[in-house]
């Protein structure tokens, strides 16, 4: 009866001396590597400042105006957009896939779930020297397996038409068990009873009952896993800082890579706040999105 | 525990409001030292509100409360030296039951470096204080019954155990005020019975200030020396449980603590009675009073005999040692319930004329307001 | 209800799941296997599984001794274990604060926290390192450390965890004579370990994972994190196209992740998922 009633208004108890105790690192903090960092932010794409400079001027949108003109900024975006199109469905329908082809499973399950879980823990910077490896030109595992094949080696890194192939397949790659995890618990919570009731309504092979049960109802999960590989996709870098540096030819600049050649090997402060504000603002409204698609996901 | 060190408890003009609605109050409250106080109404009474001002869990927004006439309305609850027992026994889950136990001891006796894990235990004293903690705690749950659960975690414990260690919790550092908020309301009706006695004499044992809460009014009946009873954040009335029973301020009062219910008429239903006529007097001042009495106040009478109440059964609830019986009369919003005897009971048929007389001597009257008209006595001495 | 499938559908099933398994892992195998072989057999121009010579000693002798390995291996573990130990430290108050008392000003800091949620770190690390390099901290352990001192996240999912926990109990604590520091630290934290060990496992693999803030901050091998040494070391080492030793200090730097993975692979899963399961 009482329970809720100590939550209705502040207690004069909970003095100043106590609540700053509790709240006052934490928020000083916040707002120190936080909110006022992302405020310097766009206030500094305003500005000419570079690093170094002693003063700095306001000087409106040039920043974002520039942007607009440069041929690199273009092609990082085309760069970011091709990645994060093929990483989203290659990862979510392997993923699925797996998920699928698991949850029915005793046997094994656990050393399949270890195999595919793997990537996520490694550390990427390692595997991407790894991956690199693998696709030398002439002394990498896959090229070695092609020439089995008998298929032409293939210039995986250096062909401009591949790199971000090949750097898709390594993002897919590192991102299908965390995806598969995420399938496999909205799996389980899928009702036994319905996917019952379909195969009593005569719903026979698996693929009726994955399209008349599984996939509606997995569907606040599906659209929840692609808004978050999206967002982890457009963040891409590790691969790129070690394997390609952008190259070739700017066939894998991609947009954080753009941000931090520009704010920490050019030095030029002022244009790379101006991208990391659009960067901020695409980020924003994917997790917005995500955020309305979890909300509804309580419900469906 | 011989030395008896109880405190007593002065609440005066205490209100509680939860954003901008009193729930509370004002309230006056005097509880002296050694006593054992019931507060008792129903639930949204202010009953719980009251115990955790006390405590120090809420604080007033008017009035002040003394303990041991040292002023602490504002003071936390760690500077009231009071224990309280929660409705869900509040254990701490990570902790073993002496672990439980131990808590307020340590938090007494030792500093705040010799609280710290693994180099606590080594600074200097720490071992003499540690050792004489555990001989309290053990102490304790032995006097509880629970010595041999001293090691297991409170999810390994029934309810009734769990009882026992969030008593030894409260007991182990011999507050002065030892507060109960509805504590046996999670166990079931046979331990219930049985824990009401081992507190009264727990009780009795430490000779502690303490403060019951509950809805249950046969908890408050029998355990209490005096109890309070609150109704819509007021205390209506207080005194001894015989007192309060016998004597009832309040049409609200009289009826929360009836068992199985307080039988209410408005006053004309008899008002052409030879009872009406002797009443009359006093309710002319008031005339749509009410008049109240319980069921043993009523007994069945032969056709024959002079009867104040007439009216047809309609139910007959027997159990064995007693039996009431339920009867439609005129003017009377619900049945009269009358406590007959189980023989004449079996007797009775369902329909059957029943005529009631009344004992005068345990009858109320209350005022449309509820209040109680006191007049009565001296009407009918 | 035990679904009966066909034997040779399950086999089926069995056989795709196996092939994706060996694929996934290839890159591990081949890693472990490539750190084995001596330079002739890494550049041999013929595929060649296993070797046939044992490179192996020297490979990971030049791993420690060409990079700093052992020093990297010790960095990674000191930042990340003092971020971890710092983010709970500060989170844990604060995150109770929100839960369970209220006070002026908590529905904006939790909107400061939610906001916070949203902003990927490479915005704010511009001015923190513009900061860090007027103040002269770059190239210190506490730049590596110091900007992930708070954890929104963190504090957002130990929120979530002590709402659960029973206000009855907090107040038998408050009677029984603790402050509000020690609820936090002596009844609701111990309470919250599946919650804080979840936290645990995500904040360590993702710092002894990243790349970019220490890539930014760190110029000096010595004070570099395993990716970043393992980066320096690789481009140190492409001239001398010592593929082997690299193979091996890759290895090296996963390994401890990868066996604290399969010791504990639940609690890794949960850990890294609990950010997307919420």
């Amino acid at each position: 009866m009482t329970m809720t009633s100590t939550f209705d208004r502040p207690v004069r108890q909970y003095n100043f001396g106590t609540m700053s105790l509790l709240v006052f690192p934490a928020t000083a903090l916040l707002l120190a590597f936080l909110v006022l960092p992302t405020a310097v932010v766009v206030v500094l794409s305003f500005t000419d400042y570079e690093l170094g400079m002693d003063g700095l001027r306001y000087i409106g949108l040039s920043n974002y105006s520039d942007m607009l003109a440069d041929r690199v900024f273009w092609q990082s975006v085309r760069n970011t957009a091709l990645y994060v199109a093929l990483v989203v469905p290659g990862s979510i329908f392997t993923a699925l896939a797996v998920a699928l082809l698991i949850e029915r499973r005793r046997a094994l399950t656990r050393f399949y779930k270890v195999a595919f879980f793997l990537p996520v823990t490694a550390t990427l910077v390692a595997m991407a020297t790894v991956w690199e490896f693998i696709l030398h030109p002439s002394i990498g595992l896959a090229n070695h397996l092609l020439k089995v094949l008998g298929v032409d080696p293939v210039r995986f890194l250096s062909d401009p038409d591949w790199a971000i192939v090949s750097l898709a397949v390594i993002g897919i790659w590192q991102s299908i068990g965390f995806n598969m995890v995420l399938f496999l618990a909205g799996l389980s919570s899928i009702p036994k009873e319905i996917d019952e009731a379909a195969a009593l309504d005569g719903a026979a092979g698996g693929i009726d009952r994955f399209l008349i049960v599984t996939w509606p109802l997995l569907g606040p999960t599906t659209l929840f896993v692609t808004i978050t590989t999206a967002i982890n996709a457009m963040r891409v870098f590790e691969s790129v800082a070690v394997i390609t540096q952008g190259g070739p030819n700017k066939a894998t600049e991609v947009i954080l890579y753009s941000i931090y050649l520009e704010a920490f090997q050019y030095f030029r402060t002022g244009y790379a706040s101006a991208l990391t504000v659009v960067f901020l603002l695409v980020t924003v409204s994917l997790i917005i999105l995500q955020m309305r698609v979890a909300d509804r996901k309580v419900h469906y | 525990m011989t030395d008896i060190d109880n405190a007593a408890i002065d609440a005066t003009g205490l209100t509680k409001q939860f954003g901008g609605h009193r729930v509370l109050g004002p309230v006056d409250l005097s509880v002296r030292p050694g006593e054992f106080l019931t507060l008792v109404g129903p639930s949204g009474c202010g009953k719980s509100t009251l115990l955790r001002l006390i405590a120090g869990l809420e604080t007033a927004s008017e009035g002040s409360i003394r303990i041991a006439g040292r002023i602490v309305t504002d003071a936390p609850p760690r500077a009231r030296d009071v224990a309280m027992v929660f409705q869900n026994y509040a254990l701490y889950p990570h902790l073993t039951v002496a672990q439980n136990i131990a808590v307020p001891l340590r938090m007494r006796r030792l500093s705040l470096p010799q609280r710290l894990p693994v180099v606590g235990p080594l600074l200097p004293r720490s071992a003499a204080t540690l050792s004489q903690i555990n001989d309290d705690v053990e102490q304790t749950a032995k006097s509880l019954g629970i010595g041999h659960l001293l090691s297991r975690k409170p999810a390994q414990l029934s309810g009734g155990q769990r009882q026992r260690v969030a008593l030894g919790r409260a007991i182990v550092r011999k507050p002065r005020v030892f507060l109960l908020d509805e504590p046996l309301s999670n166990l079931d009706a046979q331990l219930r019975v049985q824990m009401r006695s081992e507190l009264v004499q727990l009780h009795r044992r430490l000779r502690v200030t303490l403060i019951y809460v509950t809805h249950d009014q046969a908890e408050a009946m029998t355990m209490s020396s005096r109890i309070a009873v609150m109704f819509a954040g007021e205390i209506l009335q207080i005194g001894t449980p015989e007192a309060v029973y016998d004597d009832p301020d309040h049409l609200k009062v009289a009826s929360f603590i009836s068992n199985p219910g307080l039988n209410t008429l408005p006053f004309i239903a008899i008002a052409n009675t030879q009872l009406g006529c002797q009443l009359g007097a006093m309710a002319s001042a008031s005339p749509d009073c009410t008049i109240a009495f319980r069921p043993e106040a009523c007994a069945t009478v032969s056709s024959g005999e002079q009867s104040d109440l007439s009216g047809r059964l309609i139910f007959c609830e027997r159990f064995g040692a007693e039996a009431f019986a339920h009867i439609a009369v005129d003017y009377a919003e619900h049945p009269i319930i009358a406590r007959v005897e189980p023989g004449n009971a079996a007797r009775m048929s369902c329909d059957q004329l029943v005529h009631l007389s009344l004992d005068v001597s345990k009858l109320f009257l209350f005022g449309s307001d509820g209040s109680r008209l006191r007049h009565q006595r001296r009407a009918a001495a | 209800m035990v679904r009966q499938y066909s034997p040779v559908s399950s086999a089926l099933a069995h056989l795709v799941l196996f092939c994706g398994a060996i694929v996934m892992l290839t890159p591990f195998l081949w890693m472990v296997i490539t750190s084995f072989k001596t330079p002739d057999e890494v550049f041999l121009a013929e595929f060649q599984l296993l070797p046939t010579k044992w490179g192996g000693t020297e490979n990971y002798i030049a791993a420690f001794t060409e990079a700093p390995l052992l020093r990297l291996m010790v960095n990674g573990a000191v930042v990340s274990l003092s971020i971890l130990v710092v983010q709970v430290i500060i989170a844990a108050p604060c995150a109770y604060a929100l839960a369970k008392i209220p006070f002026r000003g908590s529905s904006a800091l939790m909107a400061l926290v939610l906001l916070g949620l949203m902003v990927p770190i490479q915005v704010p690390a511009l001015p923190i390192y513009i900061a860090f390099a007027y103040l002269g901290l770059l190239d210190s352990y506490t730049a590596l450390i110091a900007p992930f001192s708070i954890s929104v996240f963190c504090i957002f999912l130990l929120r979530q965890f002590f709402k659960t926990f029973p206000q009855e109990i907090i107040e038998a604590a408050r009677l029984d004579g603790y402050s509000e520091l020690g609820i936090v630290w002596c009844i609701v934290v111990p309470t919250a370990l599946p919650a804080i060990a979840a936290f645990s496992i995500f904040s360590i693999i993702a710092h002894w994972n990243d790349l970019y803030w220490p890539l930014i901050v760190i110029t000096e091998p010595s004070l570099a994190t395993p990716p970043l040494g393992l980066m320096m070391f690789r481009q140190s080492s492409q001239a001398g196209g010592n593929i082997g030793a690299l193979m091996a200090a890759s290895t090296i730097v996963i390994a401890p992740l990868v066996i604290a993975f399969l010791f504990a692979q639940a609690q890794f899963i949960r850990g890294l998922t609990v950010t997307g399961l919420k």
